[in-house]
């Protein structure tokens, strides 16, 4: 490894040599780091893909069973590494199978370079075979994209490209390459790009916002805390805590930001949206001060704004100005990185504690677990539910291990139940929420985090619509643990149809194959229970492991979400029945 | 519900290729119409300049605003009221010789910035420029005597406060 760095820098002089775009492409990946990439070939990629060959000792190139299953794996690489994903696609079908990974990062935030070849430049616009204009059809869900017609561009587009994906606000860049581009020379030389004058990654921040903030803190009796995701992705877990601990507020978290704080943290007082718990719900329209870290206030957090935290302040800690006043009116805004304002308000606040005001949480949280939490972890009724799967995955891995959810109710239990120790653990598709995320992103996060147990939590049917790779995992050996939760439903949906469509289940009903049989195929040793008494030795050999394995765990089919604000409805009308 | 107001909204760019679909994205997706829009190089080298002109209500222009200068090749983005501008449009209308020397539509070119431009030997063209509404009325006066065709130029607007563009971009670089 020490020596291809040195290989790498040698080369990243100003010296210049002579090579092919494709080549290029390869040396600008290694400038900067790349080690692994995910793709699908095809005709308009192929001189990327021969160079790839050549590189492959220094490049490690994962071929999936379809590009949404490489961008997937991408994106779950990059979730649990920080790191950038890099896709490669061909043009046309190619690039356009990469179209919901990328929506799907552009809302979650995940870098993510994507590189699809296309058609040479003379054939541009004549509708030539594989042709796509897949830079029209992704500029609404790229934070860039560019299309490259001379090899001589491609340095500084991938080094732009690296710079977007990578700062401020992350997001996924697409690098569409034409074909002659490809084949055609440039001396080559690389310099990483730093600035771009149209581009501010991440606004300052004012010392004076921070002050006013702090005394809005300082003089809160009921303030709470919603963070998100931007402090995971600013890597400001250390900040984050001092700053709770420190101030002594109850902290809630949104789906994407779980895991930035370990769950059993005392200050740590659940989940907040549509099927968050109780206490964080209930009590945002009762706090004074609310205080929203790196989040985006989004519909699934907020329920109904009209009737959102109205009797409270806001203060809202962005990377993006953007977000400012988006969904909430904010009274104060600092802007920046969490992880430089968080350090910094930190000489402004007083240490405090809110003991009655956190005792509130508590009462609130004893009555989520009469109600929903003890049915669910020790359940008496026959059928097994979703929550005891999580509770027994909890035991068996101290929760020290990366959850992968797909999209669906399972993904409300995996979010709602599993204990997190460690940062970057929760990994779901959650803005956009895309079924059939989950089993490409595990094997993803696993060669993102090769020590740590990767676990994926599916539902039936989000399975079924990416199993083909599990291919991936046969060919790459991915030692990813697969619990597909099987209630025989589109359980959503149908919770959904039961709740508000007087039950008329439309299409939500699924008939499966044998999914034991289907994972054998792939040479993943499999299993399946249905019965209580079965489930902790299930999960135990699952956990044991070495390699990839396959449990199917039969679930009650009328298991519900609760709690649950329906659409439209305060987060203090939250249902728990 | 917030009253719709017409916003003329002013964005530095970057002179890339794709950059007009970027941009109309941003109002596609909050399903926005675009009234007119006008592209064209800026008072700085190498900046582009669009205006477009929407009838939003304000705490939506803001947040359109917000999100089109989140775009990387966006330098700036401004949204201004009437009052905020001076303006400008350009018609241009095509209409028959017939009508050349009819009495009525001499009449109708004594607005002030109307002229005829180009004559020849079946038709006659006349270009009119200014706020909106002097077009309109133009229009309106002229349409009796058949439009053989019409076409009207996307706003163009100066902005009575300061756009700081040049500083912003030495303070970036």
């Amino acid at each position: 490894m020490e020596t291809l760095k040195k290989e790498v820098q040698e080369q990243s002089t100003s010296k210049k040599i002579k090579v092919t775009g494709a080549e290029a492409v390869i040396k600008c990946l290694l400038e900067e780091g790349v080690d692994l990439a995910y793709g699908y070939p095809g005709g308009a990629i192929m001189p990327v893909y021969d160079e790839l060959y050549k590189y492959q000792d220094k490049l490690h190139h994962v071929l999936t069973r379809h590009e949404q299953g490489a961008i997937h794996a991408a994106q779950g690489f990059s979730r649990v590494s920080g790191k950038p994903g890099i896709v490669f696609a061909t043009s046309g079908p190619g690039a356009t199978n990469l179209v919901t990974g990328i929506a799907d990062a552009q809302i979650d935030s995940t870098p993510l370079v994507c590189i699809t070849g296309q058609v040479a430049s003379h054939l541009l616009g004549s509708d030539a075979f594989q042709e796509t204009d897949i830079i029209g059809i992704s500029t609404p869900v790229t934070k860039w994209n560019y299309q490259i017609t001379k090899a001589s561009e491609i340095p500084e587009v991938l080094a732009k490209a690296f710079y977007i994906a990578k700062s401020g606000r992350p997001g996924p860049v697409l690098v569409d390459i034409t074909k002659d581009a490809q084949f055609g020379e440039l001396d080559f030389s690389y310099k990483k790009c730093e600035k771009i004058r149209s581009y501010k990654a991440t606004p300052k921040f004012d010392i004076e916002k921070i002050k006013e903030a702090a005394i809005l803190i300082n003089s809160a009796k009921k303030p709470l805390i919603v963070w998100g995701q931007g402090v995971i992705i600013g890597g400001a877990e250390q900040e984050f805590k001092n700053f709770i601990e420190k101030t002594g507020i109850p902290s809630a978290s949104t789906v994407l930001g779980l895991s930035a704080l370990e769950t059993k943290h005392p200050l740590h007082v659940g989940m907040v949206g549509m099927h968050g718990n109780y206490a964080p719900n209930v009590l945002t329209n009762s706090c004074d001060v609310l205080i929203a870290i790196g989040m985006r206030f989004d519909d699934r957090v907020t329920g109904n704004l009209a009737t959102y935290a109205k009797q409270a302040k806001v203060i809202h800690f962005e990377i993006d100005p953007a977000e400012v006043d988006k969904n909430v009116k904010t009274d104060i805004a600092v802007l920046g990185t969490v992880k430089e304002t968080l350090a910094e308000i930190m000489q402004f606040v007083n240490k405090a504690k809110h003991e009655k005001w956190l005792g509130e949480f508590h009462k609130l949280y004893e009555k989520e677990c009469e109600v929903v939490i003890n049915n669910q972890l020790n359940p008496t009724k026959p059928g097994l539910t979703m929550g005891e799967v999580l509770g027994r995955i909890n035991k068996e891995t101290n929760g020290d291990a990366v959850i992968v959810s797909d999209v669906g109710q399972h993904q409300m239990f995996a979010c709602r139940y599993a204990d997190f120790i460690k940062t970057r653990s929760n990994v779901t598709s959650g803005g956009l929420g895309t079924m059939g995320f989950a089993l490409p992103a595990s094997i993803g996060a696993k060669m993102g985090a090769p020590d740590r147990e990767v676990i994926a939590v599916i539902g039936d049917g989000g399975y079924q619509m990416t199993c083909n790779e599990l291919g991936t995992i046969l060919q790459t050996k991915a030692a990813v643990k697969i619990v597909v939760l099987n209630n025989n439903y589109l359980g959503m949906v149908r919770q959904w149809q039961e709740l508000f469509f007087d039950k008329r289940y439309a299409s939500t009903e699924m008939v499966s194959p044998d999914f034991v049989k289907l994972a054998e195929a792939y040479d993943i040793e499999a299993k399946r229970v249905s019965k209580r008494e079965d489930l902790a030795d299930a999960i135990k050999s699952m956990v044991a492991s070495k390699d990839a394995y396959f449990l199917e765990v039969v679930i009650e089919q009328e298991d519900n979400v609760f709690p649950m604000i329906p659409t439209g409805a305060s987060v203090s009308d939250i249902r728990l029945k | 519900m917030e009253e719709n107001k017409n916003f003329t909204v002013s964005v530095y760019t970057e002179n890339n290729i794709g950059i007009l679909n970027r941009l109309s994205a941003i109002f596609l997706k909050r399903h926005i119409n675009i009234e007119s829009m006008t592209v064209s190089r800026s008072e700085i080298d190498h900046v582009h300049r669009f205006t477009f002109v929407v009838v939003v209500p304000e705490t939506l222009i803001k947040k359109v605003v917000g999100q089109l200068e989140k775009q990387i090749e966006v330098i700036k983005a401004f949204y201004h009221t009437e009052e905020e501008i001076i303006y400008h449009e350009t018609a241009l209308f095509k209409i028959s010789n017939e009508h050349l020397f009819d009495e009525k539509i001499q009449d109708k070119l004594k607005f002030r910035r109307a002229h005829i431009i180009n004559i020849s030997e079946r038709y006659f063209v006349i270009e009119a420029s200014g706020l909106k509404q002097d077009i309109d009325n133009m229009y309106e006066k002229l349409k009796p005597f058949g439009l053989l065709q019409f076409v009207r130029s996307g706003r163009i607007a100066i902005t009575r406060p300061k756009m700081a563009i040049s500083e912003l971009l030495q303070e970036i670089n």
